[in-house]
This record gives structure tokens, C-alpha cells and sequence, in this order.
């Protein structure tokens, strides 16, 4: 049935006489078509000769001739060496030993090469003394292909050659005026042939100083240990031997005193005969160490130095009047009497900026003769002196310094006088910055030395006294470019090369009869008689001078005490996990790396209590599309203002604290516009001190920050992370603390492994390798070596900040960190135990999304959880994802026609879509844009395209590989040769990976492990990823 | 006959006057003088005496045994060419067969004597020692001297392009013969039509009427009014071209044939097949890695240091039946690897070549795995490479090429320890004796794709 509606455009149409109407019925647009812009040229048009039918024609041909062309595949052109390397094999691995020293981190490492270029980074386990690589050593080998790199030596804005640089430096060199100084201003750099090689500089040119400069100081620690010990470094620690740890502002599963302690501490971690260590911390900023503390305090960093010098007190005597809250009192009691009962189990360490306070630790582990604390092995890795870089600032701007090489070090933006510097450089006749960025520093000096990545260099380096690392280029240089040391051999006269001069270096004073390849090879050497052991060998007593002998035990303690005092709120500034001192902040693996605690990438902020937060009116809100927003603040230290910090409420922040991280804000050349990220906070660390008296104010506006974790708490799903406390693990059965979830079957509660509950039948996987992953919570401290390390491994892309803010990530291995939103994750199971009726759930479960002011943190890595029974594979309508007999969900790319109902399918959303093309596209202008940054891909793995799935493959390349090799070699697999990129990178032991049929390997013994559960495990996915339950040491003393 | 052997006798005396006094000779009889002045009549043509004198055919074997690795006839190598080198050395520089005698046997004592020719050449040769060969006797020099005393061979005659062999002539009488038969068949035609036209006129004549034939529907008009036949035939005609238009479309992208020109006539009939080198010799990474490997010239140059030419009848052969000239393309490779004939340059020019087997990037294939664990021969995959003088595609190498494989390919088992327990266990599970790639789970997605 026709209709006579009649429909309304407007209001102006019942106005019959209206002008309006009348127009557009005439008129299709409303206003002209502009076409003069393009057709009002007449005479251009007039004298072209070519034509409309011309036009025609061309657009026709050049279609037809792409079409034709398009039918002819490309010509792949292949060009074999001239002479090929016997070493290199292609499509073969090389691995080498070397080391990554940039003056901020420092591992012993293997280098992957392939085809002769270095892809990946993997710990040396032979040199586990040195502290396994972190998160940021793993991704170092990005750096080697940072497009920004110097690409040859720099005089000003200009290119020059190595011979002009030569002859220029050398003649300035030479002509400076007798009274000045020629100073070297380096990184930590315990390199025993660079410090000869200074000496015969200093010999030659005389009037010449060396400055160590760390941009985040170790100075209080380096100063009492030298006071005690005579050494300018700092005690070992060795947390494998400690049953008891007491940490009083430590972040040591960080960047603690140089880092590298986690392996040992994790070791104990794990519960063995019913043991495992307790680890008290009293800290102001949530920190690594602080979550996976048993018993975390949040105090501010004033009262973390009443609390050291109370358990000075307490423990070796002496007394001092502390006013500290009740609670806080009792905690301090407690911690007291827990070390007291350990005695020499028990270890304190302290990050409290202050030589009083490094002293007290000391003191209090000598007292205790504490098995951990290893004071005649001297960590040599922070050598920064604080003072000496005031005074060549200062020197610097007398006119005093002649010459200035820098050599790893960027003051220009990690000194908190920057400005001064910068006045004093300009008065510096000649400045030479070794780098390998025009950076902030490099791009004010007079020449810039290219120098090469640590993967293309020579170097050794004295991590710990008497243990030995060498460094071995693993590429030749991509870029004409010269390390430090040869260019300091060319200054002293020396035609030798640095290699040599390093061999001779250790075959007279290292290697003591040792030989030199093998330490190459093995790119470590324990000395067994140490050069410097008799150094350390000092007894305080002897030194009557010695200040440590002169304050009597008790009297730094008292010192510390009164030290202690604060007006308002405390900034404590730290290093983030990923970027650290901020000299990798042009690596975007690290800038998406998602920083353990708050899960934001690509930021830094300023960490706020709630209860600050809530005084100062600043939120956090998540908006319609997850994203994370927090308000702004403009934080005053001493008069420096940073405007605009972008603010997180973090749980567990101590009241009255906020903390800020070092690294980012950087705004020079030398990075691409899209790391330039976050707010600089170097210029608050004024005098270097970590802990600053602050203003904080909101700010107008809102920051958009990228993070990736939307949930921070449990809810008391407590089978999602299982966790328990050593006592119940060790006094009740297994069924109390890691129960099976059970379904009723006729009304007979079945536990769901059952095969009478499953839906599906079971292959029989016994035969052949079945490769399981077995994940122990308590040993994962949440570091995320192993996250970088599955990046670098499977061409994971960079997608961005935008992108990650619409939780398109694509990490395929994500650290999930968990709050309680009671005291304690036990707390949260029985508040949801005990909810009945909807108005109770209703406001209860909205109370337990928020997490609680000190709440307990877990770390769960989650991957591809292979499931035997995966939901996934049954609903691609493609079959491009299909499981393997050997246990692995596959995932074939080429079959993937981008459904994703998978992703939507799968329980623990651990897929990821390739929303975009990630590579050779110029909107991901990220390393997979350019050619050199493409370099660092594995060729073993394909990169992926848009519109497909993608996710963890339990590196099937690898087990591939290993499978290969043993069927080449005629022989049966050997425990421990399957790996997989993060359970390799893993220097904790949390990830063990391997074969469940071989009855004798490691993970067929954790699978059947009573802590070993299943994620998520009613629904029946049967998963071959095993987690171990998490026990915590809660037992007081 | 006589005179070989009074030529033989000659000789043998001469060298014996040769070795004493020639003044002697004066005061000899008149026989030994006649046989001097034999002598003398056989000096003039003395090159071709020497070439009687020793045998050449064991020359030439004993030539290839030692001295070839570094000598060529008619063109330096390592060392100097050969041809009628006594004879020169004789004419040029006076050296007799004494000094050569000594060379060959140990040079380099001859250079520390400080003989002043023999630093001389070993000067000339960049300070190259020639080995020494003290167990080759007088007999064997003699030999090797008499084979490269011999003349030349005579070049080849010019080979006419087109072609005019016995295959040739061939063809031509073929057609010929068939030339002859469609004339025959012509005249036969145009009697028939002579013939009926002089029948017709006969019936005109006659006036006998042919009968008129009934007029019939044409057989085409018959079919469009049949609607059932135009639609079983339509249905036909779509059937057929789906089916050509599917097997078209089933072969974009793959490459099977695929022979491009390559910067280098490399012939793996000559290397592979004639020569009988090992495909490993070359590709050894197919052992070890994913990559057969292109070989790197370096390879190339163990056999082409010494290799600087074809045999000409290779050459011959490459040139009538390839068009392309084999010496000319070492000449190629020289210049790639920077090698000027006697030393390398260090100017290298790194070879382009182009890719023939080219798999797509999601697909990861192993060499080793198929060479060195199931020993698969190349050619099952690779094709009769040791006949293809131009490298082809021989498979198509799609992914239902491999997987027919690996289905009816047995698992290489034997002295293999890793595979005792599985392939215990599994052909149990299957109950056959033999396990097939596909059982042992080389059909799996992840095995190829990841």
C-alpha cells in the first residue's frame, strides 16, 4: 500500500513562499562548486595539449599495463659471500660470550647471531655470579640498530673523518695551556685496561683527572663501604644465603646497588622441605621488591631512617629515640626479633640515600655476621662519585678545565644543574663526547666520537672483584665508528689495536697464566687470587683515622636518627624496570614495555596514595573505551618546577610519598618523536639525592595514559592465582590449599579433570615429546626479562602508544600483577565467601574492584596457554589453528582470515589481532620501519600481516630446532635442551619448561608437584601450561 | 721400416756423441760419420724427431697424472704453457735436456744453485715453487716431452648455426617425400574433377535429370530448437570452462619451469652430471641448515684456480647446442671473484644470482632435516639437475606436493637413536612396520607454519 507521507527536509518547507526552498530546488548546492580553483587556470587549460581524450587514454593504459605487470611475480635476487666465513653457516646460529656494560647495566651474556648479525640476547649461565640480564640487557640489541645512531665523527653539524678528528684533537690536545686540566668524564666503567690506558694518558698529558659519573647515584653506599672497607665499591650480597631478609627502603629485585640479585633471592623463594625464606620491606614507592615482599610496610622515607637506626638499635645495641606510629613501632619489633632469631640467617639492606644509613646496614650485617652479606667481594659496578661531578661543574665554569671527554655519560640530561653544565661546556676549549647519539650532551660538544654499540666493541670489565667479564664484538662496526679505548691509544702514541693491548692487559695481570681465547670463549674469569682481594682485606680496627672506627657502633644509628626529619610530602625518585637511567629511551621495546607495578606504558608518572589523591583532588578514571585517564600536577622541588605530571593512584604508596621515575622526558634529536615521552625528573634529584621535599599540585586537563591492565584486583577469584601460606602448605593436606574445582555429575560432585566430566576425548599424548611450562609464582618476582625476551625472540611488533591504549597490544607473553583488595588475597576470598543476596554482591563486589591501601601483590605471566581442550580451535571456521600431537597450539598465519573468534573464544585472551600492517609502515614508524631496524628479526619466525591472529607458539621454532639437532645427531633429547625464549630468559627458575614424557626431566617432576595448578582450570581447557601455587612465609616471629 | 730404425739407431748414437765429445766425431769411421750426417739431416728437423723419440701417449697420461693441476698446453696457468717446450727452451735459451732433466726433478735446488734462467722464470712466476717430481726416470720425461712436442689439433672446422647434420638432411628428404605426395595428391584431385565434369556433361548431353535431394533443416537450426540439447550443452560448456578456469587459477604463483637467465651460464650438467661433483660438494649447508646455500665463489675456485678453460669439445658443444660460450663465463666468475689468473685482485664483484625455489615466508622448510635425517636425495625434490644445464623448478613445491610426500614416504629409522622409542611406540599404536611422515606427525599445521 502506497503511502502520501510526506516527508520534511526542513522546517522551511512549510513556509511556502520561502526563498530558501525556492533555491534548492533549483540549485543542487547550496553554495557554488568551487571549480575555478582547479578549471579557472583558462589559459593553462587552453595551451595544454593534452586533452580530455588524452587524459582518457593514459589512465587506461597505465591501468592495463599494471594489470599486466601485475601477473609477473617478482625476480629474488640471492647473493651468496665471495668468500664465505667458515664460522658462518646460513640459516645456522653463532653464539657469543660477551658483555653488556653501558655504564647503567652490566650482564654477562650470549649474543644469537645469525648470518652474522646479533638478534638476540640470552643469559650466560656460566656466569651466574654477574646476575643474570634484565629486561633492559635483553633488549640492548635493538639499540645496535637505532636508525638515529652517529653514523661517523662529528665536528659540530658536520661529518668529519677519523683521520681529521685525529689530527684536530691531537693538535688541540697538545696546545692546551699548561694550567688547565684535561678531564674524563665516563660511566662506571671497571674496565682494568681502560684505567691503564687513562693512566699512560695522564702520563703522557699530565694534569689529567678522571670523574666517575653515575646519572642515579650509588654514592652514599659507595662512600660508607670505602670508609669501612677501604675500597670505593659495594658489598655483595648473596640473598640464596638468607633466610631471613629485612630490606629498609631496597629495591634490590631492581636496580638496588648495581641489581643482579634476584636470581639468588628467588632461589630460596621457592618452598623446599617445607622452607623458604621471609622477606620483610619497609618502603615509600611500590616497588619490584616491595611486591614480592612476605610483609611490605609503606613509611615514608624519614621514617624508613628512624626504622633503620630502631633496628640498629635493637639489634646491635645502642640506644636511639625514634618518635615512629604504634604500628609502625610494632613492625620494627617484630622485624627485630625475626632477625634476632635468624642471627647470621638474617640480612638488612638499606637504599636509603645516605652514608649514615649505608653505614647502619653494614654494621648491622657484620653484627649479625650475616651469611648473605659478603663484604670482601666488592660489587664494582657503581664507582659515580657525586662530589667530584659538582666540582668539575664548578671547575668547568672557573675556566679551569682545558679539556673535556666524555665517554657514556649524557649530563646535560641526567644532571640536575644541567644549565650549569651547559654554561660550563661553553667555556671548555675543547669537548669531545664519545656516543653513539647526538644526544642532549654530544650535540653541545666541539667533536662527537661515533662510538660503537657494546655487541661491536672490545671491552672487560671487573663486575665484582675478581670476577672477570670480557667483552667481544659480535658484528663488525655498521658505522664508522671507534670505541673510546682506541681512540685513547691513538692519543698515547700506541699503533697497537685494543684487542691487543686488552690481551696483553690480561695475560700480565688477569689472566695469571689462564688462557686468553678461553676467557673470550667463555666471557668470564674468575680470578681465583684477585689483585684487588688484598685491597678489601682491611681491618677496620687497624685505621685509627677511619671515620667507620672513629663513630663507634650506635653513633651512625644515632646520627641516622636525627637525621631524620620531614616538613610535607616526600618525592622518591626511582628507576623504572624497563627504562632505568633513560639512555635506552629510544628503544621501543622498552617504552612498551609495561612497567611490572602499574602495567602503563610509554609513561612515566607521579605515584599517589589514595589517600593523597583524594586530599588533592586528583583521580584516575577509566573511560568509555578502558583507557586509563589521571589528572595532572605540577610538582615543585626547591624551587624547580615540573608542570603537568601525569598522576597514578598506586596502592601501597606511603602516605604522604609520591614517587616519580627517572628516563623519560627526553626531547633531543637523538630520539624519534614518538619515544619522546613522559616528564623529565632529573632536575629534581638535586644533590643527588633521591628523596625530596615536595609540592604537589593539580593541575587543569587530563592524561591519557596507555595501560594495559584494566582490572587490578581478584575479586577473590582466588583460582586464578592460588595462593597460600607456608604454614598451611606445610601442616594441611593438599586438598585444603589446592583443590581441584569440582562439578555435580548425577549429583556426585566430580572433580573436573575427571575424564567422566569432559566434553571431549582425550588423544592419547603419550607418545613422542608433550611439552609442558611449568610457572612457580613464587619464584616469579615480575621482572620481565622474559617479556622482552619473547619479544625479541618471535618479531613480536611495536604498536604504540595509541594503539596500546585500545588494549591492542601485542605482547604475547603479559605479566598480569594482582592487588588484594583486603590485607591479603586470603581476605578477599572469604569477604566473597561470605556475600549473600543481590544487594550485598552488588556493593561488595563494587568494593572489592578497588584494591586495598597496602595491598598484597602477585605476579602470574600468561601465555598461550596450549590448551588440550582448546576453545579456540573449535570455533575457527578456517582450521588455521589446530593443536599438535607434541602439545602446542598451532597457529598457521597464511590460514587466518581474521574472524577472531578465537580471541573472543579463548578464556584467558591471550591472542592478539593485527589490527594493522606493524612493519614497513610508516604509521608504526617504530624498528620494523627501517631497514637496520629490521635487522634484529628472527628469520626463523614469520612476521606477521594485518588481519590475522597471532599468539604464543611455546617457541616451536625452538623445539623444532632442538628436535633437529638430536635426530642429525642420532641421540634422544636430553632434559634441560628444550627451551622456550622466556623460560631461557628466566635467570629466576620460575619458568621451567619441557617434555612430560621423559620421566626423568624436571617438568614431568613439576607437573605432578602439589602446588601445581591449572589456570582457570573448571573450565576444562586442560592447558599444558602449569602453574605452581604461590606460598607465602607469613609466619611472625 | 728401415729407415725408423736407421733413424733410431742414429738417434741412439747421437746421444751418445751427445753426452761424450762432439769433437770426437771427427775421428770416427765412416759409418758413425754417415750417421752423423744423419744426424745432422735429423737435427734440422728435430722437433719432429724428439716427438718420435718418446711416446706420446704415455706422455699424455703421465702430463695429466703430474703436471696438469698447473700446466696447460697452449696457455699459462700456474705455470708457463708447455707446447714444445724443450724446443724453445733449446732455441731461446740454449737449455738442454739435461737442464730440464734437473728442473723437473727438483727446481728448486736448480734456484739455490743460483742457475740464472731458472731464477729467472721462478721470478717471472710470482715465487712459486714448482714440485718436485725426482720419481719420473728419463723414460717418463721423455714421454711427457715427446706428448707436448706434438702439434697442435688442428681447430675444429666452423659450425654452421643453422645446422646442416645428418638430422638435418634429414628433415629435408621428409619433406621432399611429402612435397611429392601432395603434388600426387593434387593430380588425383583434379582428375576426379575432370572426371565428373565430363560425366555431367555426358548426362547433359544424355539428358538424364540427377534427382533433386529432399531440402533438409539445417542441423544447427534443429539444435537451438532443441532447448533441452542447448541446455545440456550450455551446462557442458560451463562445466569445461570452470574447469580450465580453476586449473588456471590453481597455477598462479607457482613457478614449476620456472628457468631464469642467471648472471653466470652455470651448467649443472657439466659440474653434477658429467663431472659427477657430489650436490653437497657445493650446496654442503643442505647438511646442517635450513639453506642449501648458494655456494660462495670461494667454492667455485678450488676447481676453477686450475679449471681457466673447457675442453674444447665442451666448448664446441656449448656453443652449437647452448649458444653460449663456457670459457667466457669462467672468464666471468674470474672477474666476480677478483682473480687476475695467478693471484686474487681483492676487487670482487659479488654474484646476483637469481632466486629459482622460492617459498613463501610463512612456510619454513628444512634442508638438513630432509638431507641429512630422512636422506632424501636431491633430485627427488630438485628434479634431474645433473642433466639441466640451466637450473629450473622442477616441483611445484606447493603445499600438496609436500604433504603427498610426507604421506607416502617412510621415516628414516635406522641408526637413528632418537627415533627408537617413538617409532616404537607409534607403529605399534598404527600397527604398521614402517612409519610414514604423516604418522610421525608431519602433516601437523605448526611443523612448517610458524
Amino acid at each position: 500500500m502506497s503511502s502520501n507521507k510526506k516527508y520534511w527536509k526542513s522546517v522551511e518547507e512549510l513556509n511556502d513562499n520561502s526563498s530558501i526552498v525556492e533555491t534548492l530546488q533549483q540549485n543542487e548546492f547550496v553554495e557554488e562548486i568551487p571549480t575555478d580553483e582547479f578549471l579557472g587556470d583558462k589559459q593553462a587549460l587552453e595551451s595544454s595539449s593534452t586533452s580530455r581524450r588524452d587524459f582518457l587514454k593514459y589512465v587506461g593504459f597505465s591501468t592495463a599495463a599494471a594489470t599486466f605487470a601485475a601477473c609477473e611475480g617478482p625476480v629474488i635476487k640471492s647473493i651468496p659471500y665471495v668468500v664465505q666465513p667458515t664460522e658462518i653457516i646460513p640459516g645456522v646460529a653463532n653464539y657469543y660470550a660477551t658483555t653488556i656494560a653501558n655504564g647503567y647495566d652490566f650482564a654477562s651474556v650470549l649474543v644469537k647471531t645469525r648470518e652474522g648479525r646479533p638478534i638476540k640476547i640470552e643469559n650466560n649461565t656460566d656466569a651466574a655470579t654477574n646476575g643474570m640480564a634484565n629486561a633492559r640487557v635483553h633488549a640492548s640489541v635493538l639499540g645496535l640498530y637505532d636508525s638515529k645512531r652517529v653514523k661517523s665523527p662529528m665536528k659540530g653539524e658536520e661529518a668529519i673523518s677519523w683521520d681529521a678528528f685525529m689530527s684536530e684533537t691531537t693538535s688541540k690536545l697538545n696546545g692546551l695551556a699548561d694550567d688547565k686540566h684535561i678531564v674524563f668524564l665516563t660511566s662506571t666503567l671497571p674496565s682494568p685496561s681502560t684505567h691503564k690506558l687513562v693512566a699512560e694518558f695522564a702520563e703522557k698529558y699530565g694534569n689529567v683527572k678522571h670523574v666517575t659519573y653515575d646519572a642515579i647515584s650509588e654514592s652514599a653506599a659507595l662512600d660508607a663501604y670505602e670508609a669501612k672497607y677501604g675500597k670505593r665499591g659495594m658489598a655483595n650480597y648473596d640473598f640464596s644465603k638468607a633466610k631471613t631478609i629485612v630490606s629498609v627502603g631496597a629495591d634490590f629485585l631492581g636496580d638496588w646497588q648495581g641489581g643482579g640479585f634476584e636470581s639468588g633471592y628467588a632461589s630460596k623463594r621457592i618452598p623446599d622441605h617445607g622452607k623458604m625464606s621471609r622477606h620483610i620491606q619497609f618502603e615509600s614507592n611500590m616497588s619490584l621488591t616491595g611486591a614480592n615482599a612476605d610483609k611490605r610496610i609503606p613509611i615514608t622515607p624519614s621514617q624508613q631512617k628512624k626504622v633503620l637506626a630502631l633496628l640498629s638499635s635493637k639489634i646491635v645495641g645502642g640506644a636511639v629515640s625514634v618518635d615512629l606510629p604504634q604500628n609502625i613501632l610494632n613492625a620494627v619489633q617484630k622485624a627485630a626479633n625475626e632477625i634476632n632469631t635468624a642471627g647470621s640467617n638474617a640480612v638488612v639492606v638499606t637504599g636509603i640515600q645516605d652514608v649514615n644509613a649505608q653505614t647502619v646496614a653494614l654494621e648491622i650485617n657484620e653484627h649479625l655476621s650475616s651469611k648473605a652479606f659478603d663484604p670482601k667481594t666488592t660489587i664494582l659496578t657503581r664507582q659515580g662519585n657525586d662530589k667530584a661531578v659538582m666540582q668539575l661543574v664548578a671547575d668547568m665554569n672557573a675556566g679551569k678545565v682545558g679539556a673535556l671527554i666524555m665517554n657514556g655519560v649524557n649530563p646535560m640530561y641526567t644532571l640536575p644543574n644541567a644549565s650549569e653544565f651547559k654554561e660550563g661546556l661553553a667555556k671548555v676549549d675543547l669537548s669531545i663526547a664519545f656516543s653513539m647519539k647526538s644526544d642532549e650532551t654530544s650535540s653541545n660538544c666541539n667533536f662527537i666520537a661515533a662510538a660503537p654499540h657494546n655487541l661491536e666493541s672490545w671491552g672487560d670489565f671487573e663486575l665484582k672483584s675478581g670476577h672477570y667479564s670480557m667483552m667481544q664484538p659480535t658484528i663488525r662496526p655498521l658505522f664508522d665508528t671507534k670505541q673510546f679505548q682506541e681512540v685513547l691509544l691513538a692519543w698515547n702514541g700506541n699503533t697497537m689495536s685494543y684487542r691487543d693491548y686488552l690481551k696483553d692487559v690480561w695475560t700480565t695481570d688477569i689472566l695469571n697464566g689462564a688462557s686468553f681465547n678461553k676467557a673470550v670463549q667463555d666471557g668470564v674469569f674468575v680470578s681465583s687470587a684477585s689483585s684487588t682481594d688484598s685491597e678489601t682485606e682491611v681491618d677496620t680496627t687497624s685505621e685509627g683515622d677511619d671515620t667507620a672506627s672513629e663513630t663507634p657502633n650506635g653513633n651512625a644509628a644515632r646520627a641516622l636518627a636525627s637525621s631524620a626529619s620531614a616538613n610535607g610530602m616526600e618525592l622518591v625518585l626511582y628507576a623504572k624496570t624497563g627504562m632505568g637511567d633513560g639512555q635506552q629511551a629510544n628503544n621501543p621495546w622498552l617504552q612498551e614495555f609495561p612497567d611490572p607495578i602499574t602495567r602503563t606504558t610509554w609513561d612515566n608518572y607521579l605515584t599517589v596514595s589514595r589517600a593523597d589523591a583524594e586530599a588533592k583532588g586528583l583521580v584516575n578514571e577509566n573511560v568509555a573505551n578502558g583507557g586509563l585517564n589521571g589528572s595532572y600536577a605540577n610538582v615543585t622541588v626547591n624551587g624547580v618546577t615540573i608542570e603537568n605530571v601525569p598522576v597514578i593512584i598506586q596502592p601501597g604508596q606511603a602516605k604522604g610519598t609520591v614517587g616519580l621515575a627517572f628516563g623519560y622526558g627526553r626531547t633531543s634529536d637523538a630520539l624519534k618523536k614518538e619515544m619522546q615521552t613522559g616528564v623529565n625528573a632529573y632536575p629534581l634529584y638535586q644533590n643527588f639525592n633521591a628523596v625530596q621535599e615536595v609540592t604537589v599540585e593539580k593541575a587543569s586537563g587530563m592524561h591519557e595514559f596507555a595501560c594495559v591492565q584494566l582490572h587490578n584486583t581478584l575479586m577473590g577469584r582466588g583460582d586464578i592465582i592460588k595462593e597460600t601460606t607456608l604454614e598451611i602448605f606445610n601442616t594441611k593436606d593438599k586438598h585444603v590449599w589446592n583443590k581441584v574445582p569440582e562439578v555435580s555429575l548425577n549429583h556426585v560432585e566430580t572433580p573436573v579433570t575427571s575424564p567422566d566430566v569432559d566434553l571431549w576425548e582425550e588423544f592419547d599424548r603419550s607418545i613422542g615429546h608433550h611439552f609442558n611450562l611449568s610457572i612457580d609464582l613464587n619464584a616469579c618476582t615480575g621482572c620481565g626479562a622474559c617479556v622482552i625476551a619473547c619479544h625479541a625472540e618471535n618479531n613480536v611488533p611495536v604498536v604504540g602508544k595509541t594503539e596500546m591504549r585500545r588494549s591492542r597490544d601485542m605482547h604475547w607473553l603479559r605479566i598480569d600483577r594482582y592487588y588484594s583488595s583486603q590485607e591479603s588475597f586470603e581476605g578477599d576470598n572469604t569477604k566473597k565467601e561470605n556475600i549473600s543476596g543481590l544487594g550485598s554482591s552488588l556493593s561488595e563486589f563494587g568494593e572489592m574492584e578497588s584494591p586495598a591501601d597496602n595491598p598484597q601483590v602477585a605476579f602470574q605471566p600468561v601465555m598461550c596457554q596450549h590448551c588440550n581442550h582448546a576453545p579456540c580451535e573449535t570455533v575457527c571456521p578456517v582450521a588455521a589453528t589446530a593443536h599438535g600431537r607434541q602439545g602446542q597450539n598451532h597457529m598457521a598465519y597464511n590460514r587466518c582470515v581474521g574472524t577472531r573468534y578465537c580471541a573472543n573464544n579463548c578464556p584467558y585472551k591471550v591472542r592478539r589481532f593485527n589490527w594493522f600492517l606493524y612493519n614497513k609502515n610508516d604509521e608504526f614508524d617504530y624498528y620494523m620501519n627501517d631497514d637496520l631496524g629490521r635487522m634484529v628479526l628472527n628469520p626463523d619466525v614469520t612476521v606477521r600481516s594485518r588481519g590475522v591472529m597471532e599468539k604464543c607458539s611455546m617457541c616451536i621454532q625452538k623445539t623444532q630446532k632442538t628436535i633437529l639437532d638430536a635426530k642429525r645427531e642420532g641421540r634422544p633429547v636430553k632434559d634441560g635442551e628444550f627451551q622456550t625464549a622466556c623460560s631461557a630468559a628466566c635467570g629466576n627458575g620460575a619458568m621451567v619448561f619441557g617434555d612430560i614424557n621423559d620421566e626423568s626431566s624436571k617438568i614431568a617432576e613439576l607437573k605432578e608437584d602439589n602446588r601445581a595448578y591449572h589456570l582457570l582450570e573448571h573450565v576444562g581447557t586442560k592447558p599444558n601450561v602449569v602453574y605452581q601455587t604461590k606460598v607465602r612465609n607469613t609466619a611472625e616471629a | 721400416m728401415t729407415l725408423v730404425i736407421f733413424m733410431k739407431k742414429s738417434y741412439q748414437s747421437l746421444e751418445e756423441n751427445s753426452t761424450k765429445n762432439m769433437k770426437q766425431v771427427i775421428y770416427r769411421n765412416l759409418t758413425s760419420q754417415i750417421l752423423s750426417l744423419g744426424f745432422i739431416l735429423l737435427l734440422t728437423f728435430s722437433t719432429s724427431l724428439n716427438a718420435q723419440e718418446g711416446d706420446p701417449a704415455n706422455g699424455k697420461s703421465l702430463f695429466n697424472a703430474n703436471c696438469a693441476a698447473c700446466h696447460k698446453l697452449d696457455a699459462p696457468m700456474t705455470g708457463p704453457a708447455l707446447r714444445n717446450v724443450e724446443a724453445r727452451l733449446y732455441d731461446e735459451e740454449g737449455l738442454d735436456r739435461e737442464w730440464l732433466n734437473a728442473w723437473i726433478r727438483n727446481s728448486s735446488a736448480l734456484i739455490k744453485a743460483g742457475d740464472a734462467y731458472a731464477n729467472k722464470i721462478y721470478a717471472e712466476w710470482n715465487n712459486t715453487n714448482m714440485n718436485a717430481f725426482p720419481q719420473l726416470s728419463d723414460q717418463d720425461i721423455s714421454d711427457i716431452l715427446a706428448y707436448t712436442a706434438e702439434p697442435p689439433p688442428p681447430p675444429p672446422p666452423p659450425t654452421d648455426p643453422t645446422g646442416t647434420d645428418a638430422t638435418a638432411g634429414s628433415g629435408v628428404s621428409n619433406n621432399l617425400i611429402l612435397g611429392a605426395l601432395a603434388v600426387l595428391f593434387g593430380l588425383l584431385a583434379m582428375a576426379l574433377i575432370l572426371v565428373k565434369r565430363t560425366l555431367n556433361r555426358f548426362a547433359e548431353a544424355k539428358g538424364i535429370e540427377a534427382v533433386a535431394e529432399v531440402k533438409r533443416k539445417p542441423i544447427w537450426k534443429a539444435f537451438v530448437e532443441n532447448q533441452f540439447l542447448v541446455l545440456v550443452t550450455a551446462i557442458f560448456f560451463l562445466l569445461a570452462s570452470g574447469y580450465f578456469v580453476y586449473g588456471y587459477l590453481m597455477q598462479v604463483g607457482i613457478d614449476q619451469g620456472y628457468e631464469p637467465v642467471q648472471p653466470i651460464h652455470y651448467s649443472h650438467r657439466i659440474h653434477a652430471g658429467d663431472n659427477g661433483i657430489d650436490c653437497k660438494y657445493c650446496h654442503s649447508s643442505a647438511r646442517v641448515s635450513k639453506h642449501s646455500g648458494i655456494p660462495s665463489l670461494n667454492i667455485c675456485m678450488n676447481c676453477h684456480k686450475s679449471i681457466n678453460q673447457v675442453a674444447d669439445a665442451t666448448q664446441q658443444e656449448g656453443i652449437r647446442e647452448y649458444g653460449v660460450d663456457y670459457n667466457a663465463e669462467i672468464q666471468k666468475l674470474y672477474e666476480a671473484v677478483g682473480w687476475d689468473g695467478r693471484a686474487y685482485t681483492g676487487e670482487t664483484k659479488p654474484v646476483k644470482w637469481i632466486r629459482i625455489h622460492n617459498l613463501p615466508d610463512f612456510a619454513y622448510f628444512n634442508h638438513s632435516q630432509h638431507v641429512s635425517v630422512a636422506g632424501v636425495e636431491c633430485q627427488t625434490c630438485h628434479g634431474p639437475v645433473e642433466e639441466m644445464e640451466i637450473m629450473y623448478q622442477h616441483s611445484p613445491l606447493t603445499m600438496g606436493w609436500c604433504i603427498n610426500c610426507h604421506r607416502e614416504t617412510n621415516v628414516k629409522v635406522k641408526d637413528n637413536e632418537y627415533y627408537t622409542k617413538i617409532h616404537e611406540e607409534l607403529s605399534k599404536k598404527y600397527g604398521v612396520e614402517q612409519l610414514t611422515a604423516a604418522q610421525m606427525g608431519g602433516l601437523e599445521c605448526g611443523k612448517c607454519h610458524y
